[in-house]
């Protein structure tokens, strides 16, 4: 009897081996094929372009993010931190017009505010829910704070080319995604940092017993969502040419809906990039879409947060 | 049938998953009296007793309460026929009054609508505690309260329901000398009420106190019923653990070389005291005691998972700081966790990722990870180890309990460790397995490592150790040599006469 219902069920995990992000691709293709056939202008390689521009931050910092909700933790901050990033940086390239300069410091930024979310959450041992609430206010604090809460516009003119720009006709913005995604993708596949990873988000106590240096890997796991907030920031300010202390407010969310998508698992220890990617592509295509059609940015919200609960449904119902 | 007896149960099978936990159990018990239920960990108490309250259905037997047979019991119906089960951890909610805990469900009401009379409540608490023969506020907040009068709240509960058969499991595992009496004057005034106790308790000597009858169980089978005053101790233990030894344990005779690890004045505040012991190549070290004794405890401080207070840890005869497991991992100990998927393994991860944990740094020289090595060294050692599994990507939730344990000692050989500490081995998986898992510690002492190997099951202890140490109350209480170990004496020392003589 046990046997048999053991064979079922690694049936059933054989599927779902590749399951998630499969399924997810799926929901994707199908909520593409649909537009299609409502709206001539959806499947055009402008239109392609365009969404990949809008997705672009979100899907950054969903990868950060993914990191974080891998190792069992969750990452409420990273928004504030886009804000925060962009602002530093704003103001560093306004007052010396070096860019190099702002981005090294926005890059700081986040670097340091991941890794003071890290050591909070590893060392002094605080949830991870809390330690990023509270740096999601002093974030966003202090944004407004250096930024006497006004917005601020005189960015260097070629700073832009980040945001707006292309190579061989590709979006820049599009590039950079791409080139992160791989990097990350191997990170998080092939190198020994993700495996500890995924490892401590499923079974902190084992990993820890297997001599894994479990507190260092939940503090690179906050780094990296700091970094790529960061780096979120960074391409937001290029993209619209200026800097908003409100800029990235609830960016978190989308961050994490995206990571939940594409199939990885609040618990931790389950989930993948190419999962995120596709979530947080999801998010943008349906948001395009109903712009496309002209539905009114209010129901958009209420699609997506649809679609975040029925994604999520349809994993356990699968996984069951 | 007598119209004495209040519960029957006879002929009561349990499986799981590889175990037979019960088979043909039987136990009587009469109105008015004290029936210990005795027998080692594994033996099918608990087991016994979760199909009495409901928790856990028979395969197959007949249960009859109060002369009535019932076929299935649930937790609400247990308690409706006056099974009450007073847990280890008891079940308080810590922060309502004695009074609420004890009348919680059924809260006598003042004016309709549920709103509570508390002066009733309170009355009727106090009434309960009255006859239990124990001075507690009813007002009193649990939480404040110490463990025994917890429990007295607790038992006060279970009279509240009417209950008739009230088992208690360990119950004085968690209390004082001082505390114990009080609980046996509780005891006393329930059987004068005409009330039955089941008493599980491995401190024997609480038998010949309290007990009138005793069953004894013995891995999962009916060993015997009888009365206490007809019982010597001897006889007790040889009912307990008289079994005989066949080929169960295939120990091999395996050349004992020179020291490897030596515990000098190992102490950890409240857990460890004064631990000296020495390990050497090629030997099977068993650490025999009861549960809590201090067994798991000085596992996890020799391998760093633990802080400890003083001493020294000498390896190959050079003192090394181990501070984490880091540390012991570099120093070769490997540590099989008694807790398998707690602690041992990521279940939602594949069996090659759960073998390579520890020694992913072989694999990784450039922080990258050599796919192709990495595979070639967990499928040699799932093929050597015996592991079926249909692919090194098997999540390992999904393998047997045996094949899990196999992958767990994979993951300590991934690396070569020299010292293997196995706590708990077999438990959980079935007697075929467990005879692999021995000829795997056999193979690897031949190969000249060193095992301490923790257990419950005297038995395995005295089947596969060379040498044997009991602990008791974190010391060390015996050691013994292969040859002069028996169960009884290693189950002499085990269990503490002393502490009553000294009280």
């Amino acid at each position: 009897m046990e046997s048999a219902g053991m064979i079922e069920k690694s049936k059933g995990n054989l599927l779902s081996g590749i399951g998630s992000q499969l399924a997810a691709l799926i929901g994707l293709i199908a909520i593409c094929i649909v537009l299609t056939i409502l709206s001539p202008h959806f499947l055009t390689l402008s239109n392609f372009f365009n969404i990949s521009r809008q997705a672009a931050v979100i899907t950054i910092i969903a990868i950060g993010e993914t990191f974080v909700i891998l190792t069992g933790g969750i990452d409420l901050s990273v928004g504030s931190l886009v804000t925060l990033t962009s602002c530093a940086m704003a103001l560093v390239m306004i007052n010396t017009n070096n860019i190099v300069l702002g981005v090294l410091v926005g890059l700081a930024v986040g670097i340091g505010v991941g890794f003071i979310n890290g050591f909070l959450v590893a060392k002094a041992d605080l949830p991870p829910f809390i330690v990023t609430l509270g740096m999601l206010g002093i974030a966003q604090g202090v944004a407004l704070v250096i930024t006497f809460g006004r917005s601020m516009f005189g960015l260097p003119g070629t700073f832009k080319w980040i945001g707006q720009g292309s190579l061989f006709g590709i979006p820049a913005p599009l590039i950079l995604v791409i080139i992160l995604f791989v990097i990350f993708h191997i990170l998080l596949t092939y190198n020994r940092l993700g495996r500890y990873i995924l490892a401590v988000g499923g079974n902190e106590q084992a990993t820890r017993l297997s001599g894994v240096n479990v507190d260092l890997m939940k503090i690179s796991a906050y780094v990296i969502s700091g970094f790529m907030g960061a780096i979120g920031g960074i391409v937001l300010s290029a993209r619209i040419n200026s800097a908003h202390p409100a800029a990235g407010k609830g960016y978190e969310l989308d961050a994490i809906a995206a990571a939940v998508i594409g199939g990885t698992s609040l618990m931790g220890g389950e989930g993948t990039i190419v999962g995120t990617l596709i979530g947080a592509f999801m998010m943008a295509v349906i948001r395009n879409g109903l712009n496309l059609l002209n539905v009114n940015s209010f129901w958009q919200q209420i699609v997506i947060g649809v679609v975040i609960i029925v994604a999520v449904w349809m994993d356990r119902m699968r996984k069951r | 049938m007598d119209n004495d007896v209040i519960l029957e149960m006879r002929g009561i099978r349990k499986a799981f998953p590889g175990v037979q936990a019960l088979d043909d159990v039987n136990i009587v018990v009469e109105k008015g009296q004290v029936h210990c239920l005795v027998g080692e960990n594994g033996a099918g108490k608990s087991t016994l007793i979760k199909i009495l309250a409901g928790a856990y259905q028979k395969d197959e037997g007949i249960i009859r309460i109060n002369g009535r047979e019932v076929d299935s019991l649930t937790p609400h119906s247990a308690q409706e026929l006056g099974v009450s089960v007073i847990y280890q951890e008891l079940e308080l909610i810590p922060y309502l009054s004695v009074a609420e805990n004890i009348m919680l469900g059924q809260a006598p009401s003042a004016l309709p609508g549920g709103f509570i009379s508390w002066n009733k409540m309170y009355r009727a608490a106090k009434e309960i505690l009255d006859d239990l023969g124990v001075d507690i506020d009813p007002r009193a907040t649990v939480k404040d309260l110490g463990v025994a009068l917890q429990q007295m709240t607790e038992i006060a509960k279970a009279l509240s329901r009417n209950a008739d058969i009230i088992v208690m499991d360990e119950p004085t595992s968690a209390l004082t000398d001082q505390e114990i009496p009080q609980l046996f004057e509780a005891i006393r005034r329930l059987k004068a009420q005409n009330k039955s106790v089941i008493y599980i308790s491995h401190r024997l000597e609480e038998l010949y106190e309290i007990g009138d009858v005793a069953t004894v169980l013995r891995d999962g089978t009916y060993v015997g019923t009888v009365p206490v005053s007809e019982l010597s101790m001897d006889k007790l233990i040889t009912m307990m653990v008289g079994r005989e030894l066949k080929e169960k344990f295939p120990k091999d005779e395996v050349t004992i070389g020179e020291e490897v690890l030596r515990v000098e004045n190992l102490n950890r505040d409240g857990v460890l005291q004064d631990i000296s012991f020495n390990l050497r190549k090629g030997e099977i070290l068993g650490i025999s005691g009861l549960v809590g004794s201090g067994r798991t405890e000085l596992a996890r401080a020799i391998f760093g998972a633990d802080p400890i207070t003083s001493g020294s840890i000498y390896l190959e005869g050079k003192k090394v700081r181990i501070n984490s497991p880091i540390d012991a991992i570099k120093h070769g100990i490997g540590f099989l966790t008694e807790d398998r998927k707690g602690q041992g393994l990521i279940l939602i991860q594949s069996v090659q990722n759960n073998i390579t944990l520890a020694f992913l740094r072989n694999f990784s020289p450039n922080t990258f990870i050599q796919r192709q090595g990495e595979t070639e060294a967990a499928s040699q050692l799932v093929s050597s180890l015996g592991i079926k599994t249909p692919s090194l990507r098997q999540q390992v939730q999904y393998l047997s309990g045996g094949n899990q344990q196999k992958v767990v000692v994979a993951k300590w050989l991934c690396g070569n460790s020299k010292i293997l500490i196995f706590d708990e081995p077999t438990r959980g998986i079935d007697v075929g397995a467990k005879v692999e898992v021995y000829q795997l510690m056999n193979e690897l002492v031949r190969q000249g490592a060193a095992i301490i190997m923790i257990s419950s099951e005297l038995p395995e202890i005295l089947g596969m150790s060379d040498r044997i140490l009991v602990m008791r109350d974190g010391q060390i209480a015996g050691e013994f040599g292969r040859a002069e170990a028996t169960q009884e004496k290693l189950l002499e020392r085990a269990i503490s006469h002393k502490n009553r003589e000294e009280s």
